[in-house]
C-alpha cells in the first residue's frame, strides 16, 4: 500500500515526463492557512508545498473547503491566518500569473466571441491587436477549437466551453493554473476526453496546476500528487499520495490499484465522518462501505 | 410572397418561415377586424354622442389631418416623449450602474428611489407648471421623471445580477476596476437596460396625456382635453387611437433596434 507522505515537495519526475517545453511554472507554498467566513471556519491549518510545474490534485468530499482554498490561492479570498506564496511572493489579490478555470462556463463572457474571450487577458495587458489574435489562435489551437474562434460561447457544447475557459487562462501565460472541478458538469464520455487532453495541455504548457476534484479516477489520471482533504468545517489535509505512474496514463493500469484503494478508504472515512456529524450515519459497516468499495468487499 | 405550399414534405426553411409569417399576419388581421366590428356595434347601440363609430373617427381624423392639427399634435407629443425619455436614459443608465456597483451610492439613493417610485407623475403636474411655467420644459420634466426611476431600478438590478464568476475571471485575467465596469458589468447589464427603456417608454405614454392637461397648445393629450370642451367625442377618439398606434410603433422600433444589439447576448425580445 502506498503510504501517505505529508506535505513535502514532489519527488523529481524520472519517468521521462520532463519533455515539456515551458518550465515557467511557479512553486506554490501554502503555510498554515486558515480561512474563516465570520465565525465559520472553512479551512484550518493547511500546509502544502507544490513544486514548480507540478500537477497537484486536491481531492475531498463535497463541501470540504477545496474550492475555498483554491479561491484563496487565486486571491479572491483573503486567508484569516497563515501565508500563501507563489515563488516566494505573497498572494495579495487576483493576479494574471494565477489563472483560474471555473467549475461553470458561466465564467465565460457571452457577449464576446470565442477568440475575443481567449484574447481578453492579453487585451487587458495592452498587447497589440495582432498579438492578441495571434495568442488567441495559438491557444485555441492547443485546445482544438480554432475552427470555433468566431462563434459565441452560447453556441458551443459544455465540453467546448470548458476548453475555451482553459485556452483563455493559458493565453494569459500564467505560472499557476487553478482549476475548480472544471469537468464536473460534463457527461462521462466528454469528461474522459477532456481529462486526456488536460494531461497533454499541461505537459505542453509547463504550468503548475492545482486541480480540485471529488473524482478519484480523475485525480489518478492527472496528478503528480493527490492531497486528500478532511471533511469540513475546519478542513485540513488528511494525507498526500504521490502518483508514480507513467504518462500517458491508463485507467486500467493495475499499478493504480493500491493507490485507488487507499484514496477510497481515506475519502470513505471522511464522508462517514461528515455524515455522522450531520446525524445521517447508517452504522459503521453498512451502505457506504459497500457503495464506495466493491472491490474490497468481494 | 407567392409561395404557394405544394405538397412537398421537406419544406425549405425560408418557406416555412414565410408560411409562419403569413399565418401571424392573418391572425393579426382577423383580430383587428373583430375589434372594429365590436366597436361599430357599440357605436350603433349608444349613438354618436357617446361613441364615435370607426367611420366617424376616420372622417374626423381626416378633418384634423387636413388643417394640420393631427400632424402637429403627433410631432409635439413625440418630441416631448423622446426628449424626456432620452434624458431619462441618459441619467438613469449611469446612475443605475453606480447604484448597482457602489454600495454607498446605493444606500444613499435608495430611500429616494423607493419614495418617488410610488408618486405618479400626475401628482406633480401642478408643481411642474408652477415651477417651470407653461412651456415645453414642464412636460419634458414630467416625462423624464416617469422614465428615470424605472431605468435606474432595472439597470442596478442588472448590475447586481452579474455572475460572481465573470467578475472574478476578469479580475484574475488582469482587468482593473474600470476595465471590469466597462468590459464586463456594462455589457452583461445591457438586456436589463433595454427592459428598463421599454418600460420607461410605456410610462412616458401614460404620462404624456396628464402632462398636457394644463396649458399645452398642441399635443395628443391637449387634443383630447380640448375636444372635451367642444363636446367633440369623435376628436377624443382620434386622439386616443393615435396615441395607441404611436405607442405601438415606438415600441416596435425600439424592439427591433434592441434585438439587433441583443442578438449576440442571447436575449430574445
Amino acid at each position: 500500500m502506498t503510504k501517505a507522505i505529508q506535505t513535502g515537495p514532489a519527488p523529481a519526475r524520472t519517468e521521462g515526463t520532463d519533455n515539456r517545453e515551458g518550465g515557467h511554472g511557479a512553486a506554490v507554498r501554502v503555510d498554515g492557512v486558515g480561512i474563516r467566513f465570520g465565525s465559520f471556519h472553512a479551512v484550518d491549518g493547511i500546509t502544502l508545498d507544490i513544486a514548480a510545474g507540478e500537477f497537484l490534485c486536491l481531492l475531498g468530499p463535497s463541501g470540504c473547503g477545496k474550492s475555498t482554498l483554491l479561491s484563496a490561492l487565486a486571491g479572491f479570498v483573503r486567508p484569516f491566518e497563515g501565508a500563501l506564496t507563489v515563488d516566494g511572493q505573497p498572494v495579495t489579490g487576483p493576479d494574471p500569473d494565477l489563472g483560474m478555470v471555473f467549475q461553470s462556463s458561466e465564467a465565460l463572457f457571452d457577449w464576446l466571441t470565442v477568440r475575443q474571450n481567449v484574447a481578453f487577458g492579453p487585451r487587458m495587458r495592452g498587447r497589440s491587436r495582432a498579438e492578441q489574435s495571434e495568442l488567441a489562435d495559438e491557444y485555441l489551437g492547443l485546445v482544438g477549437l480554432r475552427h470555433c474562434a468566431d462563434r459565441f460561447p452560447g453556441q458551443l457544447s459544455g465540453g467546448m466551453r470548458q476548453r475555451v475557459q482553459i485556452a483563455r487562462v493559458l493565453a494569459n501565460q500564467p505560472r499557476v493554473v487553478l482549476m475548480d472541478e472544471p469537468f464536473g458538469a460534463l457527461d462521462a464520455q466528454t469528461r474522459q476526453v477532456m481529462q486526456e487532453e488536460m494531461a497533454r495541455i499541461w505537459q505542453a504548457s509547463g504550468c503548475t496546476v492545482v486541480f480540485v476534484t471529488h473524482d478519484i479516477e480523475e485525480a489518478i489520471l492527472l496528478a503528480d500528487r493527490v492531497a486528500v482533504m478532511t471533511a469540513g468545517p475546519a478542513a485540513s489535509v488528511k494525507s498526500v499520495y504521490p502518483v508514480d505512474l507513467p504518462r500517458p496514463r491508463d485507467e486500467d493500469d493495475p499499478a493504480a490499484l493500491d493507490l485507488r484503494r487507499s484514496l477510497r478508504q481515506d475519502i470513505g472515512e471522511e464522508v462517514r465522518k461528515a455524515l455522522r456529524d450531520q446525524g445521517l450515519d447508517e452504522g459503521p459497516d453498512q451502505g457506504l462501505d459497500q457503495g464506495l468499495d466493491p472491490e474490497e468487499t468481494s | 410572397m407567392t409561395t404557394v405550399t405544394v405538397a412537398a414534405p421537406p419544406k425549405p426553411r425560408a418557406e416555412r418561415r414565410a408560411v409562419r409569417g403569413l399565418r401571424a399576419a392573418g391572425l393579426y388581421t382577423v383580430s383587428v377586424l373583430v375589434g372594429l366590428g365590436v366597436w361599430q356595434l357599440l357605436a350603433l347601440h349608444y349613438g354618436p354622442s357617446l361613441v364615435a363609430s370607426p367611420h366617424e373617427t376616420l372622417t374626423a381624423a381626416g378633418d384634423l389631418a387636413a388643417d394640420g392639427t393631427l400632424t402637429n399634435s403627433i410631432i409635439a407629443s413625440s418630441r416631448r416623449i423622446l426628449i424626456g425619455w432620452g434624458l431619462g436614459l441618459l441619467v438613469g443608465v449611469p446612475a443605475g450602474l453606480l447604484v448597482g456597483q457602489i454600495k454607498v451610492v446605493r444606500q444613499l439613493l435608495e430611500p429616494y428611489i423607493e419614495f418617488f417610485r410610488f408618486i405618479p407623475p400626475v401628482a406633480f403636474v401642478t408643481l411642474a407648471v408652477v415651477w417651470l411655467g407653461i412651456g415645453e420644459s414642464s412636460k419634458v420634466v414630467l416625462i423624464f421623471y416617469t422614465s428615470v426611476f424605472i431605468v435606474i431600478l432595472n439597470t442596478s438590478a442588472g448590475v447586481m445580477s452579474v455572475g460572481e464568476s465573470k467578475l472574478r475571471a476578469a479580475a484574475s485575467l488582469g482587468a482593473s476596476r474600470g476595465q471590469i465596469l466597462r468590459g464586463i458589468v456594462l455589457p452583461s447589464t445591457v438586456p436589463h437596460i433595454v427592459t428598463g427603456a421599454r418600460l420607461a417608454m410605456g410610462n412616458s405614454f401614460l404620462t404624456i396625456v396628464s402632462a398636457e392637461i394644463v396649458a399645452a397648445q398642441v399635443g395628443l393629450g391637449s387634443l383630447i382635453w380640448t375636444s372635451r370642451n367642444y363636446g367633440r367625442i369623435d376628436w377624443v377618439f382620434v386622439g386616443i387611437i393615435t396615441l395607441g398606434i404611436l405607442g405601438f410603433v415606438f415600441d416596435r422600433v425600439l424592439r427591433i433596434a434592441a434585438s439587433r444589439v441583443l442578438r449576440r447576448y442571447g436575449v430574445k425580445l
